[in-house]
């Protein structure tokens, strides 16, 4: 039994939702995926612990969930899409999470995206034919 | 016969959600983001297409891990939106149109893509964000039908930019085999480069994201030669979700013409891009 090597385990700082991620998150995935409906997100909400347990997620799951740890969450199985589930019961957004995955604040995380696209409309002038208003 | 009219291309991320449903249109923040779809609206109420077909990915409403499906096509009378677990109200359910879903489909699977059949599917908001950018200022009896098509995007393997554009060819001989009149326009939906996980959540690559559009309309042949890693890796891993442009580039003709060309950055976390093509003689 091995699980399968692949380029993309290469990317820094990413962990592609695959196979392996798949199924030693599908518990902790398999709850987020719960919270689709109002009434399990009130019995999380009423006894967080009670419902993790009942959904078998691990030790390890359970604390980090209890704790908003999202960045374990990841490590150890969530998918982002289902983690954003998760968030919500700790005030936090996908921004909020990137920030977390970072150990930086949201509005220095907001600041990172800036930057990333910073000198945009420059470059669509130069490559021509986009809209400008 | 049914015809292809235009191919439409948007990003689809719940905070544009969020905005319309708060009405954030006119914040600095947004109005940029906002206006560049204007013109498109303006093509659309002027086309006045009778459906249209969504390209796009569930994020875990209608499907979770259990059963995961590489393209699923709905194949029913209408679609309902659902609570996804954080956010804004259902949306009122979509019409779809039947007929036509198992006609696509005999053709698809007759063309060895064995896509996976849905008689009932809960569209997320990949699907309603594109239909509330297009068409949120009609009432929603008014909307086009729609038929949702998805792709997986998210648990890994994925399939390929090459694969999704030859789906593309396979709609576009469906359609063009229909025999209703009826003007339909391809939305590919996602993208562009974002990654929402990880120590590298945050990129953006603006050159990467005008390479993508460029190539999509002049030169799809590039994309198709992309691998998933190489994507991700410029784009992020929820960048990938571009390949799902290339299904609606593979229902057009080679060469295109391009009626509208628009880019954001950032939104949220993401890079976005409009397209509005049709086909050149």
């Amino acid at each position: 039994m091995a699980w399968r090597q692949h380029d993309y385990d290469e990317i820094p700082g990413t962990y592609v939702f695959d196979g392996k991620r798949s199924h030693s998150g599908y518990a902790l995935n398999r709850m987020a995926f719960s919270f689709n409906s109002e009434a399990n997100r009130q019995e999380f909400a009423a006894d967080m612990d009670a419902y993790c347990r009942k959904y078998g997620l691990s030790d390890e799951q359970r604390e980090a969930v209890l704790n908003g740890e999202f960045l374990k969450l990841l490590q150890m199985g969530g998918n982002i899409y289902y983690l954003a589930k998760i968030a919500v019961f700790h005030g936090m957004t996908v921004q909020d999470a990137g920030a977390a995955f970072h150990g930086i604040t949201t509005d220095e995380f907001k600041q990172i995206l800036l930057n990333n696209a910073s000198g945009f409309e420059e470059r669509l002038k130069q490559e021509g034919g986009f809209w400008h208003g | 016969m049914a015809k292809i009219i235009g191919g439409l291309t948007t990003s689809h991320i719940p905070a544009i959600g969020n905005a319309m449903y708060s009405k954030l249109e006119q914040e600095p923040y947004w109005k940029r983001f906002f206006d560049g779809y204007e013109p498109v609206k303006e093509w659309l109420d002027e086309v006045q297409p009778d459906l249209a077909i969504v390209v796009y990915n569930d994020h875990g409403l209608n499907f979770f891990l259990n059963q995961v499906p590489t393209f699923a096509l709905g194949c029913a009378d209408s679609y309902q939106n659902d609570d996804e677990g954080w956010g804004i109200p259902a949306s009122a359910d979509v019409k779809g149109d039947a007929e036509l879903s198992w006609h696509i489909a005999e053709t698809m699977i007759r063309d060895e893509f064995d896509i996976t059949t849905c008689q009932e599917m809960k569209v997320d908001h990949g699907f309603m964000v594109p239909m509330n950018l297009f068409w949120r200022d009609k009432p929603t009896t008014n909307w086009p039908k729609a038929i949702p098509l998805a792709v997986n995007t998210v648990q890994h393997p994925l399939t390929s930019a090459k694969r999704c554009y030859d789906l593309g060819k396979s709609l576009r001989k469906a359609i063009d085999s229909y025999p209703e009149d009826m003007k339909v326009v391809v939305i590919g939906t996602g993208g562009l480069s974002h990654q929402l996980q990880g120590e590298r959540a945050g990129i953006i690559d603006v050159d990467f994201d005008l390479e993508c559009m460029d190539k999509i309309i002049n030169e799809p042949s590039w994309m198709t030669g992309l691998s998933n890693d190489y994507i991700m890796e410029k784009a992020g891993t929820e960048g990938i979700e571009v390949i799902m442009w290339m299904v609606m580039r593979g229902a057009l003709n080679d060469k295109v013409n391009v009626l509208h060309k628009h880019y954001h950055a950032p939104i949220s976390n993401t890079g976005a891009g409009v397209l509005l093509l049709t086909d050149a003689e």
